[in-house]
């Protein structure tokens, strides 16, 4: 078999990490909050379908990034509204958002369907970095926001662990009435970071359009990428820099099938193949849902649970 | 540092004025009093529900007084939260931690501090909160992950987490419910420690023993009202009690009368071993006829198992119970009852009892074996022990729920003593007392000893070591699921029992 096909694939599978990485990290600061987001599906196909519209309309690759990013804002707050203020319950509120976002997506996006994507985001060269052979390719050929989300999650680690902001959140997570108790508005660290969340699901949605997509196509766009961050959120343990090698671990899965399918090995159906990720995530989200594993993992404690000052 | 004097008049570190505090259908503090001294350690006392809780939220900044004043040194202040109490120099030591399990010390105790750097050095933060600890004597390591630490410990970073805030006032709530008499001793050394740095100490209790060691004062509340606030000195249990309660109160030990009999219930070397982990090692004991043995022990110590295992609620793996000479382990909840067991759990409200269903339907759920329910004699029955035991409830259909926990655990015990028959002869009773005022206490107790009496095999286990004195027999102490202590009630070393609850012995 042709060894270029596989450098090909690793590169591909660094690539569709950059969505994965952002979606992920943006699930990991919701979560550590407190607050679990189902919705990131929803959210990157808005963000996906704002950056083709807006790209359509302008032709202007920032204006369409950053609208996505918009979008991925107002959802998230429509999340946090629901399940922070009028305290509804998170999954059913993230289900929602899917949902929502599945169809206004699809609403919106009919005019453009099959159309081929307006503005790209351009590989960026990086002289001879890149002509290094094996590593050139996979490594260094990609864009300016694979690089920059790299450094985000190392941002993102850094503020968890070494910050006074970042304490506050992970102790939000865990005993929001210790924070509580230390005159920290609980609510408002749970806002700030599900709306910082958000608008990383939207970028994450906007960037797949402009630099993987080719066409607008509801149904084949984000394909379940969502769905697999909240996964990943899972497997990298709550902490941003594992989700990098997660998020290339899984990108590489998602890719393999492609590969086998250009070189005509016919092992398995494609189709099973392409289910894998998707049966992990099952797996991941069974997993979570006993409260030992849950703690072996060391998910935040209190996940998923409104806060109530308990008065009498 | 000693009291401060302004023109003639002392002037108190804290004082609550007139405070009144209403909750709908409660007046948890009326027109309530209180004052402390700088370097004053300062007792509130009461029963549950008296308003020491309250009047201790309102001082720290939690609740807002409906009437009167809060005047720090003098000067009126109007707390809004606890971050207000604590700039201040107000904090309050919850009796449920807010710690974080998964940070280490340092990390819980910087936590909320505002005025820290952006960026945290793990380093400098450690050693300040060590130089904290250690200038009151409270020795931690403060990289240690706050989820490995006894309560005690929990207790101690919560304090240095309030001093490393500045606190001069603490207000702790209920300090000792959770502590081993050991680690009990360190706390009121940590408190010494702080009144000499001229800090002053609120405990906010309901155990009249230990209050007396070390308070320099005790103002007793009732019904949300200060009864009385005795100095030093002249506080003696007897009197606080009556203060309490308001009337005589009999505490004192209580043995058994009659000579035990034959054995009832025997364990022969039980253990058991759950997720790899031993929660029961080991354990032979007897129960006969007429003899109450206490289980004391430290929360969490396989107390809950013990109890269960007995009840049949879960199988041993290794050992034999024998209730009246018959093997019943593993043969279920259900047989195990038959066999003459009765149950008294800690959860009175919810494994006791169904807590929506009447006085009435809560006996005949243990009574009738039958398909067709005999509510007439039960109701007989339940009206019978609500006279006996001065059960308050509207009637005897009035669902569990709806009354008080004395209450509820009164009709509890009555079901198991009495309704249960005389088929039923081993009683398991655990922490009956938990969260009961004294009066209430006083009847269980004395419910027990009637159980004695009539020649019950009774195991007591409880956390609380004063009642295990009070009533037992023979006194067993548990910790990490063995039992590490052995002694007959009468001989009992208080001393000796507490280090080996603390696992010292």
């Amino acid at each position: 078999m042709n060894s270029n096909v596989w450098i090909l694939t690793f590169a591909d599978a660094i690539s569709i990490a950059t969505t994965l990485i952002l979606a992920t990290i943006g699930a990991i600061l919701t979560e550590r909050s407190g607050v679990i987001n189902l919705g990131v599906e929803g959210i990157l196909l808005m963000g996906a379908v704002t950056a083709f519209l807006v790209g359509d309309g302008t032709h202007n690759l920032w204006l369409a990034l950053f609208m996505s990013v918009l979008v991925g804002v107002a959802m998230a707050t429509v999340h946090a509204i629901l399940t922070i203020t009028l305290r509804a319950n998170q999954i059913v509120a993230g289900l929602a958002l899917v949902i929502f976002g599945t169809g206004l997506s699809q609403y919106i996006g009919k005019p453009v369907e099959g159309k081929s994507r307006p503005v790209t985001i351009e590989p960026m060269h990086l002289g001879k970095l890149s002509d290094i052979p094996v590593v050139g390719p996979i490594l260094f050929g990609h864009d300016i926001f694979t690089y920059l989300t790299w450094a985000g999650a190392l941002v993102c680690s850094l503020y968890l662990n070494r910050t006074r902001p970042g304490l506050v959140l992970r102790a939000t997570g865990d005993a929001p009435a210790t924070v509580d108790a230390q005159g920290v508005s609980v609510a408002m660290v749970r806002f700030v970071h599900t709306i910082l969340g958000g608008a990383l699901m939207g970028l994450a949605g906007g960037w797949f359009m402009l630099a993987r997509g080719t066409a607008w196509s509801q149904a084949a766009t984000t394909n379940g990428i969502g769905w697999i961050a909240l996964s990943l959120v899972v497997f990298a343990a709550w902490r941003p820099l594992r989700a990098i090698a997660g998020a290339v671990l899984f990108g590489f899965t998602l890719q393999v099938p492609y590969t086998l399918q250009g070189q005509q090995i016919n092992i398995l159906p494609p189709e099973i193949v392409q289910m894998l990720p998707f049966v992990a995530t099952l797996f991941v989200l069974v997993a979570l849902s006993t409260p030992r594993a849950r703690k072996l993992l060391g998910a935040p404690k209190m996940l998923g649970q409104p806060f109530v000052r308990d008065e009498r | 540092m000693g009291s401060h004097r302004l023109g003639g008049a002392t002037l108190f570190a804290l004082s609550a004025r007139q405070v009144t505090k209403r909750f709908p259908g409660v007046l948890a503090n009326d027109r309530v009093d209180f004052d402390l001294l700088p370097g004053e350690v300062h007792t509130l006392l009461g029963e549950n529900g008296a308003g020491k809780s309250t009047l201790a939220s309102v001082l720290c900044g939690l609740y807002k007084p409906d009437e009167g004043a809060v005047l720090r040194n003098g000067t009126q202040v109007r707390l809004t939260s606890p971050r207000h109490g604590l700039q201040n120099g107000i904090a309050m030591v919850h009796q449920h931690f807010r710690l974080v399990d998964r940070f280490t010390i340092a990390e819980n105790v910087v936590l909320g501090h505002r005025n820290l750097p952006f960026r945290l050095r793990a380093n400098d933060l450690e050693d300040q909160v060590a130089q904290v600890a250690e200038r009151f004597g409270l020795p931690l390591d403060p990289r240690v992950t706050v989820g490995e630490l006894s309560a005690g410990q929990r207790q101690r970073v919560e304090i240095v987490k309030a001093l490393y805030q500045g606190a001069e006032i603490l207000l702790l709530d209920e300090p000792t419910a959770l502590l081993a008499p050991p680690e009990v001793e360190k706390l009121f050394e940590t408190v010494r420690a702080m009144t000499q740095a001229g800090k002053s100490v609120v405990f906010v209790s309901h155990k009249l023993g230990e209050v007396v060691d070390i308070s320099d004062r005790v103002t007793v509340m009732r019904d949300g009202r200060v009864t009385g606030s005795v100095a030093r000195g002249e506080a003696d249990t007897r009197k606080l009690a009556e203060l309490m309660v308001g009337r005589d109160i009999d505490l004192s030990p209580r043995r058994s009368r009659v000579a035990a009999q034959e054995t009832l219930l025997q364990l022969d070397k039980v253990g058991l071993t759950k997720d790899g982990i031993e929660r029961i090692a080991n354990i032979s004991l007897s129960v006969r006829a007429g003899e109450i043995v206490g289980i004391a022990g430290v929360s969490g110590n396989g107390q809950r198992e013990l109890a269960e295992i007995v009840a049949g609620l879960q199988a041993p793996t290794s050992g034999e119970i024998l209730i009246n000479g018959a093997r019943v382990n593993g043969i279920g909840t259900r047989k195990v009852r038959e066999a003459g067991l009765a149950y008294v759990p800690e959860d009175r409200l919810g494994t006791g009892l169904a807590p929506s269903l009447s006085i009435v339907d809560n006996l005949v759920l243990t009574r009738d074996r039958g398909f067709l329910v005999d509510r007439k004699s039960a109701l007989v029955e339940a009206e019978a022990f609500i006279k006996q035991l001065e059960i308050k409830t509207p009637h005897a259909h009035t669902a569990t729920r709806k009354l008080s926990g004395g209450n509820s655990q009164k009709v509890l015990l009555a079901r198991e003593i009495f309704a249960a028959g005389d088929n039923s002869r081993v009683l398991v009773v655990c922490s009956p007392t938990r969260g009961l005022d004294v009066g209430a206490v006083e009847a269980v107790h004395k419910l027990l000893d009637e159980a004695r009496s009539s020649g019950k095999a009774v195991l007591l286990i409880s956390e609380d070591l004063d009642e295990v004195l009070t009533l037992a027999d023979k006194v067993l102490v548990l910790y990490r699921g063995s039992v590490v202590h052995e002694v007959a009630g009468h001989e009992v070393d208080v001393e000796a029992v507490g280090l080996a609850m603390a696992g010292l012995s």
